[in-house]
Order: C-alpha cells, then structure tokens, then sequence
C-alpha cells in the first residue's frame, strides 16, 4: 500500500476501532488479556489492512500468506481484526470465551483465519519456520509473519526456532515483537531481563528492524523493508505501550490479564469513540 | 530361527518407499538420523529432511507448521525425548490440531541397554495415551514396523509409533497388520497373555512352557494401544480366568492400564503385570536388564500360573 497520508489516516481510524472492538468482547467475556492486545493492535491492523496477501472469502487459499500469534493471549485482537476484515460476522465478536463459541480464550482452529492453535507461549516462531519451510517445498512465494511477546522470548522453544529460521536463511518468514515491557509479573527487566533484544536477534542472524510500534508511517516501512531482505529471516523490534489507547490501562501490569469491569468498559469506549 | 532385523532399519527402508510414492512426505530429525535410521531418508530426498540439531522441542513444533501446510511429517529421535522433552509441543501443537504428524521414536523401554535411565523411556506410553487425537502403535517387529508406519502414512491424524534399539525376530505366526485390530497369536482359555513390542516373543517362550505344564493360554499381540480393540480384551477377559500383561514400559499408565480400564467396566477378572514397576532403568545388557527388572517368560510364566492356581 501506498503510504498516503489519507491511507495512513484511514489505519489509525481502523486500529481506533479494533481497539474498541477488543475493549468491547472483553468487558462482554469479563476475563481475558487487554494489555497486550492493545499494545499490538497497530501492528496487527496495519499487517491485516495493508501487507498481508490473503482472501477471508477462502481462509484455506493455499497461496495466502501466513499470520501466527505466537502470544495466544492477545487473540481478542486477532479475533477483531478476523471479523472486521471478512472472516466471520462481527457478532460472534460477543460469544469469546463462552461455551461453543468459535472464538476460544486462546486461538483454535475453529475460527476461520486461524491456520494453527496457539496459547502454550514459546512455540510459535517453530511453527512459522515450519510454514517457512513448507513454501520453500511447495515453491510458493507466500509471506508468514509471527507476532510474539517480548516476555515470551524467556521461552528456550524461541531461541531455537530463532537459529533454525537463520541456519535455514527463511527470508520469506518475518517475526514482530510486541516489545510493550511488560509482562503478569511486572516488568521485564524485573522479572527476567530480556536486553539486550536487538543484539541477540543479530547475534542469532537475523535483520533487525527498530520502530516505534504505535507509528503507521513506519510500521509499514518496517513490513516492506523486511520484504527486501534476503537470505536471512527479519524480525521488527516494535516499541509498545501496554494498553495502549486507554489512558488508565497504559503501562498498568495489571490489565495484562484482567478484563475491564462495565464501568471501566464505557470509560474505556468513551475514549476511544 | 525366525530372522533378526532392527525396527529402524525397517523404518528407515519404509521412509525412502514413502518418500517416492509422495512428494508431500518430510521427515524431521534431531541429530540422530544415525542412530533412528532417518538417514536413509536424508540420503535420498536431502530437500525433505530437516535436521534441526539438539532441540526437540522446536523439531516437534516446526512439524505443527509444516504440517498445517499439508505435509506429512515424520519426526524422529529417540522415545525419552520426542514424548519428555516436547510433551507440550505434542500435546498442544501437534494433537490439539489433530495434525499429520507422525512421531516415531526409537530406543523405547531398558533395552536401550548400556546407555542407562537417562535414555531408557519407560513412560512414553503414558505420556502418549492421555493427548486426545493420539493413535498409538507398538509394532513387535521389523515387518510390523513396515506395517504400522505406511499405516501412518495413509491415516490422517498424529501418530505414535514405538520402536526399540535392539534388533527383534520376526514372530511369524501372525497376520495383516490391521490399525486398531490385536491380533490372536495363540487360542487358549485358561489365561490370557496381553502383549506388544518386544515383550511379545517372550510371551510366545512363555505360551510355549505354559502348554507343557498343559496349560493353554491366549496370546494376544496389542500393537495398537490408542485405539484399543475394547472388544478383543473383554473377550480375553470373559473366556480365560484372568490376564497377564506384558510390556516394556512402566506397569503405570501403559498397555496394562489400558487393559484394566476396559475389563473394570465390563468384565471385571485378574490383572497381573509384567512391565517396569515404577523404577528408572540403569545401565546393562539388554537381556541382563530384563532378567533384573523381571521381563522374562519365566516372569509371565509365573503371573500366568499364579491366575491359574488362584481360580
């Protein structure tokens, strides 16, 4: 996509809305993961809106490119940005983490537009190489992108699959990371220092990419400047706020994992409206 | 003298069929493609293998992706680490999405021999049998092998197939391998034997010292332990006056757990068990090891009687 300044304004008016979405089905679940959500909701509405090859007509399309969320927790906004780009009716928004509802509390394969299940944190960047590996047999020239936690990358499951996808020069395979701070227990550099982030994804042989993860302009520079690298796998380092568009759940750890109460929910829309 | 093969010679061989026959099969490995025989696929079709070194759990995790790609993946190393070490990546990548899949582990149960405990799985089946989506075999021998895996290949769905290190006869007493179908190696009904692996030609030394003594006992080959041939066990369990199980896996959890789970709900009798009783293997030759940890026909023999002289 052109980086216009009306396309650019119209992400920022389709993440605001994502953003509502999330704060909706989760005020409706009363449990869930808003922090995270949040923090990654431009990166994922620009990915969805504006990079990604795919048709929600045909979830299956062989030739699509592949998303997986490795940080299963932040489905509300897959599940939002899925609805809101065709996969299913919006109303099945309000069924999440109910009895039957195709929108599990953690992604499924139930879901259309869900390839693989996720929610055990660390094994989703395997899974990406592994769909990687698969283009490169079937000579399709399809994209995977792996959005990941940054408290998920204290998960071993990552540093391995971060040497494969170089030793295996997965060009066609981009990570992000929601590097928003924060995980349940506090912050990163409390619980279990991750730094530094960018020298280790360059140390295991990878092409870096550092922005702002709130910025459209550069998220989509960020997206189509991975596309341009070769022989190496590329992972966009994204700066986050945790909650991000809430004023009273930005960088507040506790919104990690706890879903806003009804009064909550309709500061929290009245914001965003 | 029936032959002697190496079940992961069987396989190795079986995977360079397969790989020719489709081109949507790929093999995984985790740096012991010469010890699992994976290599023989490597050597032929070096596109479709992936070693991905010493880390288990991202081979079993890649394979999910793979898989939801539509290939048929194959994953290999060695049963303490393809069922211990990636049991999360199992249970949540590969059977929750009920992918494709294909684990085939090698060097299950003591007689792994010298390597000692570290490497002798004594809980894979256990640790298989409660995932959901999980079909599980334990082929006796090498043609078993063959069986099982193109058996693997052709069903949809994850697969755990157990193979042992040591080589094994071929029992040639039996049928077609038929998924989900034990298979009646000897008729009696005094006892009945219920076995698989390796333990089924000790079994069929203890059938053959049960007749002298004129006891007939049944000799049932469980190859197939998820799904159970529910209906094969409660009519063992009805027309004998009880059954030994025999196999190289802890008594917890594995073939005998399953046999007692059907006979206490439709046909309660006695359950004797011959299997590792809740202790890490060690160091040994694989037939010193047996003897140690009582796996032995003379052990089945002795369960056998004891049922017998009971009733």
């Amino acid at each position: 996509m052109v980086a216009t300044d009306k396309n650019i304004e119209d992400l920022r008016g389709k993440a605001r809305n994502i953003r509502k979405l999330i704060i909706q089905m989760l005020g409706k679940a009363c449990s869930g993961h808003p922090g995270g959500s949040l923090s990654s909701a431009d990166l994922i509405t620009v990915l969805y809106y504006a990079v990604l090859r795919h048709n929600p007509a045909q979830p299956r399309w062989p030739d699509r490119d592949r998303f997986h969320m490795s940080k299963g927790h932040c489905c509300p906004l897959w599940y939002a940005v899925l609805a809101e780009t065709g996969y299913f009716p919006k109303e099945k928004l309000l069924t999440l983490r109910q009895l039957g509802s195709m929108l599990q509390g953690h992604p499924d394969r139930r879901t259309p537009g869900v390839d693989v299940a996720s929610g055990s944190l660390g094994q989703g960047l395997s899974v990406a190489v592994g769909m990687s590996l698969a283009a490169r047999l079937d000579t399709k020239d399809y994209r995977v992108y792996c959005l990941m936690g940054d408290g998920e990358t204290q998960e071993g499951n990552i540093w391995e699959a971060a040497m494969a996808a170089s030793h295996y020069k997965c060009d066609n395979l981009c990570g992000i990371l929601d590097y928003n701070g924060f995980q349940i227990d506090g912050k990163t550099c409390d619980v279990m220092n991750i730094e530094p982030v960018a020298a280790k994804w360059q140390a295991f042989g990878w092409h870096t990419i550092e922005i702002d993860g709130h910025d459209i302009p550069r998220i989509l520079q960020a997206y189509a400047e991975a596309r341009t690298v070769k022989g190496k796998p590329s992972i966009i380092i994204a700066r986050t706020t945790k909650g991000k568009g809430v004023s009273f759940m930005e960088n507040v750890c506790s919104f990690h994992g706890v879903a806003p109460t009804a009064p909550e929910t309709e500061k929290a829309l009245k914001e965003l409206a | 003298m029936a032959e002697l093969l190496y079940q992961r010679d069987v396989y190795g061989k079986t995977l360079v069929e397969l790989g020719k026959l489709n081109c949507d099969v790929v093999v995984m490995d985790a740096d012991l493609s010469s010890s699992t025989r994976t290599g023989l696929f490597a050597k032929e079709f070096p596109q479709r293998f992936f070693n991905v070194g010493v880390a288990e759990q991202n081979m079993m995790a890649i394979s999910v992706g793979l898989a939801s790609c539509g290939k048929t993946v194959f994953v290999s190393t060695f049963a303490m680490f393809a069922t211990g070490r990636a049991w999360d990546q199992v249970r949540n990548g590969v059977a929750y999405n009920n992918f494709d899949v294909k684990i085939v582990a090698t060097h299950a149960g003591v007689s792994v021999g010298p390597d000692g405990a570290s490497h002798q799985a004594l809980e894979d089946i256990a640790l298989m049998r409660v995932i959901p989506n999980m079909t599980i075999v334990v082929p006796c021998d090498g043609p078993q092998t063959r069986e099982a895996v193109l058996c693997a290949a052709r069903t949809k769905g994850p697969f755990y197939i157990r193979l042992g290190r040591a080589k094994v006869p071929t029992i040639e007493q039996k049928k077609e391998f038929v998924l989900g179908e034990a298979q009646v190696l000897c008729e009696g009904n005094d006892v009945a034997i219920v076995s698989c692996g390796t333990m089924v030609v000790e079994a069929l030394a203890a059938v053959a010292e049960l007749a002298k003594q004129g006891i007939n006992a049944r000799l049932l080959n469980v190859h197939t332990i998820r799904p159970l041939d529910t209906q094969a066990i409660r009519d063992a369990a009805k027309s004998t006056k009880g059954i030994v199980v025999c196999e190289e896996h802890s008594t917890i959890g594995g073939l005998a757990s399953s046999i007692d789970e059907v006979v206490s709900e439709s046909h309660p009798t006695t359950v004797l068990r011959v299997g590792i009783k809740s202790r890490f293997g060690q160091s040994g030759e694989p037939e010193q090891l047996f003897k140690e940890y009582h796996l032995t026909s003379a052990d089945i023999v002795k369960a056998a009687l004891a049922i017998v002289a009971h009733t």
